[in-house]
């Protein structure tokens, strides 16, 4: 076996998520490669939720839509997934408590709840059941017990002792019931950590000197807050709930003209109601980072699900127009990678900058090396607290060849520095003199698109050579495309990946895609946005597009399914 | 410093006589009173005529959105506290799309100073009510009177707990100019609404209406007491208060974040080693 998927069910709250990373942790140390897909309702307890997990002995970055393994913590969670059992499969239930039939095919029954019971409380299912996969996989109960170990800490001695203890109760179940073959798939050499995408934009917001980080809470973006907030204290960073987003993006511009690194984190609607402060970044031409991590829309939408919807609205989100940048990472170092970008580039050319991610993204673990880690983080680009000492005749909006008027901080330069969201003079007083207009239009947009353009971030390019069909993606496909390129098949596939939509990379995507016939979008959405974007921006016209818009992630066999012939 | 260290270049572009002049003027004599100098403080402000202000000082200046000034002077101040931050807002700008950000800075309780150009009226887009116009009259829009109750922006703030409450006038330029300056002074938020006719679209709550009414408060009035707080707060008609209505120390976000002790967090930006974070997500 080269690799297999398991699936935790439950209700919320019944801890589905703890074990699903837990097991994720011991895969991982065990030298498995993983990634993890969260599937939750918008509800904080009951309803139906799932976590899944891919371990392979290569690297792996999509779901698969078939589990070996499903381990279900509720009654209705059989009949839910038993459709997306994998031939020869097995189905961890309590029989007597869920009211099903033991002698099933595929069923392994396991008396978790009595288990459970033996430890005083039903919580403990979780971990007995973890327990029993640890076995059924292969996995070893001291991988298991080392990760129970570190993520039960905080709980304090005997709850991380009943829990370790429930688990090896599972396992000893498993190993001497469970009559099946076990899981096994030669590991090879994973990453040494384990992270999802809201980790990895926190983490490169810490890395980045981003001292001040305000939001107001919206799924899936909050894990971006809590993650900063866990090491606010330890890094210096203030971390603000405002009290909604106009107001944080407010709040992360006037910080930002102050000299501090500032960002805000949100979802569609809250990015919605940034738009004037985007635009006022634009025009005031202070320096922005802001992640939309979207959800299915319009309006409330699927508040705890994924779709790459938001593409179009970015790309003309704040009236006027200025220049901006849009990254659009495809997997947690990715994320990382660009975040870092951003805060250098929005600083550089004193523009907004956004990160556009998904829920899938956001949720979805992977293991990461050492190396995804050690991107060179460039020095700060405004005048320096030094160098400020020596600055006379400031003007905050001088006129450049590069549109870039060096940024200096108020209070540390001995002069006045005027910004204005008013059309404004090179001193920044308000103005409505035609040639100056023109000529602030002009750096604002001209001259700061042309830098940036000559800094795109390339995009990835998936087995072109001979292809018979070009799949062509952005953000949190990535790893489907580059597994639909990697699998066997009649057609053979070549993908391309775009991590930064704008500015656009219009001559690069030309090249990669000339002499291919067959090019097809694949994207989370409705109205195929980036078919669209490619055919405006280089003139390309995409045979059709492969699109998914129920507010989940494909899985493979979702696309391969809709790869036409 | 003199006011004359304030002074700006820009050509100033309010109607002759408009209420505003009298503000800027109290504003630079107290900032030579505080004995600031120009590039220590930052004027923030939204949209409006009152708005403006900042580019008519000599003084860091944010003119950003309008209803918009106070988050970004928040932020500001956050980032930057060596600064003395000043917000300049009108009353649209402040009490009507602002207000969510009223209502919370009050509570967030940063260490700024905000002066509202109160001219009861909509000045910029030409004259339609304001949340602060008095009932029963008649504008462009409101055309048979404004039915409304206007927004009380003095008790609202007691009610919130701001820790400095006043009101001023343009006409007396001298005592805003003390206000401003116990603004400034105060530890927190600081509130002081500016009475200020506008000659062009006020024709009710003129100089001379504003100048028949308004008397300050003297020294038997007790700015500590909160019961008789509201109830100056709220005298408005034949005699209008002028003075702090209102005063409580209490902690503000600085010391209640711990950053008043720190090193400045825009000092403090440089790329950070995170390996020791890495760990977690072993
Ligand atoms: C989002 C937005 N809505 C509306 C406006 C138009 N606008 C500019 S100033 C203003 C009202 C100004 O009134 P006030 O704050 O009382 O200031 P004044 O001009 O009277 O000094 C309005 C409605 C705007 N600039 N932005
Ligand atoms: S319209 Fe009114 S508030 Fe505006 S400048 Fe003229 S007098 Fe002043």
């Amino acid at each position: 076996m080269v690799e297999f998927s398991v699936k935790i069910c439950g209700e919320a709250g019944q801890g589905t998520q703890t074990i699903g990373n837990a097991l994720c942790l011991a895969f991982k140390n065990s030298g498995y490669h993983v990634f993890a897909i969260q599937d939750f309702m918008s509800r904080i307890r009951g309803g139906n939720n799932f976590f899944q997990l891919r371990a392979s002995h290569q690297p792996v970055s999509c779901p698969r839509r078939l589990s070996r393994l499903i381990i279900t913590l509720d009654k209705a969670s059989p009949r839910i997934h038993a459709a997306s059992l994998e031939p020869g499969g097995v189905i961890i239930a309590d029989c007597k408590k869920f009211l099903l039939d033991a002698n099933q095919p595929g069923i392994f029954d396991v008396p978790l709840y009595t288990i459970a019971a033996g430890f005083g409380d039903e919580m403990y299912i979780n971990s007995a059941a973890a327990g029993i996969a640890a076995y059924i996989c292969a996995l070893g109960l001291p991988a298991l017990g080392a990760v129970f170990n570190k993520i039960f800490s905080a709980k304090g001695g005997e709850i991380t002792a009943k829990n370790c203890q429930a688990a090896e109760a599972g396992y000893k179940y498993a190993a001497a019931n469970f009559k099946g073959q076990r899981f096994d798939c030669a590991p090879s050499a994973a990453g040494k950590y384990l992270l999802n995408g809201n980790d990895a934009i926190a983490l490169a917001a810490i890395r980045a000197g981003c001292k001040f980080y305000t939001a107001y809470p919206m799924s899936p973006s909050t894990g971006i807050m809590t993650t900063i907030a866990e090491y606010a204290s330890r890094c210096g960073i203030l971390v603000e709930q405002a009290e909604d987003e106009i107001a944080a993006v407010n709040m992360a511009i006037g910080a930002s003209f102050a000299g501090a690194r500032a960002m805000a984190a949100t979802s569609g609607g809250g990015f919605m109601l940034m738009m004037e402060g985007v635009s006022l970044a634009g025009m005031t031409e202070t320096p922005l980072v802001v992640a939309d991590i979207q959800r299915p829309a319009p309006a409330t939408g699927f508040p705890t699900r994924t779709e790459q919807a938001d593409l179009d609205f970015l790309l003309s989100a704040g009236h006027g127009e200025f220049a901006r940048l849009i990254f659009t990472p495809g997997t947690p170092q990715e994320a990382f990678a660009l975040t870092l970008k951003a805060f250098d580039l929005a600083e550089k050319y004193q523009i907004p900058a956004f990160i556009l991610s998904d829920q899938y993204l956001a949720d979805s673990y992977c293991d990461a090396a050492e190396l995804d880690f050690q991107s060179p983080v460039e020095k700060r680009r405004i005048i320096s607290f030094e160098e400020s000492a020596t600055v006379n005749n400031y003007k905050r909006y001088c006129l450049t060849d590069s549109g870039i008027s060096p940024q200096a901080v108020p209070g540390w330069i001995k002069e006045a520095i005027y910004a204005d969201s008013d059309e404004h003079t090179p001193e920044g007083h308000i103005t409505e003199d035609a040639a100056i207009r023109v000529q602030m239009v002009e750096k604002r947009l001209y001259k700061k698109m042309a830098g940036l353009t000559r800094e795109i971030v390339a995009p990835t390019a998936f087995s072109l050579d001979g292809a018979d069909i070009v799949l062509v993606g952005f953000g949190s496909t990535y790893g489907l495309l580059r597994e639909l390129s990697l699998a066997s098949g009649k057609r053979k596939i070549g993908a391309v990946h775009l991590s930064q939509a704008w500015p656009f990379p219009s001559e690069i995507m030309a090249g990669l895609l000339k002499g291919h016939k067959r090019i097809f979008t694949l994207e989370n959405n409705a109205g195929a946005q980036l078919a669209k974007l490619l055919r405006r921006e280089t003139g390309i016209t995409a045979e059709g597009s492969i699109l998914k818009f129920d507010g989940r992630p494909f899985s493979m066999e979702d696309a391969q399914e809709k790869i036409p012939e | 410093m003199n006011a004359n260290d304030f002074k700006s270049n820009d050509p100033i572009a309010w109607c002759p006589g408009c209420g505003d002049f009298g503000i800027v003027n109290a504003l630079k004599k107290s900032l030579v009173k505080l004995d600031k100098k120009p590039h220590e403080i930052l004027l923030v402000s939204g949209i409006g005529q009152a708005a403006k202000l900042p580019h008519y000082i000599n003084a860091n200046c944010f003119n950003g959105l309008h209803g918009r000034a106070l988050p970004a002077a928040a932020g500001a101040k956050i980032a930057n506290r060596d600064l003395t931050v000043i917000v300049t807002t009108g009353d649209g700008d402040c009490y009507g799309e602002g207000g969510n950000h009223f209502l919370h800075n009050i509570r967030r309780n940063c260490d700024i100073t905000v002066v509202v150009c109160d001219n009861q009226i909509y000045g910029l887009t030409k004259g339609q009510a304001s949340p602060t116009t008095d009932t029963g009259y008649a504008t462009k829009v409101q055309v048979n009177g404004v039915i409304l109750e206007p927004f009380h922006p003095l008790a609202a703030a007691i009610a919130l707990g701001c820790g400095f409450v006043a009101r001023g006038f343009s006409g007396d330029p001298e005592h805003l100019s003390e206000l401003i300056a116990e603004g400034v002074r105060h530890k927190g938020f600081a509130l002081i609404d500016v009475l200020q006719p506008c000659v062009t679209f006020n024709k009710k709550n003129t100089h001379d209406w504003y100048s028949k009414r308004v008397y300050k408060l003297d020294k038997t009035y007790d700015p500590l007491d909160r019961t008789a707080a509201y109830a100056k707060a709220e005298e408005w008609g034949e005699r209008i208060p002028l003075g702090i209505i209102y005063q409580k120390d209490r902690p503000c976000y600085e010391q209640l974040s711990g950053i008043d002790t720190a090193l400045p967090l825009c000092r403090n930006c440089s790329p950070v080693d995170i390996s020791g974070l890495l760990s977690d997500f072993e």
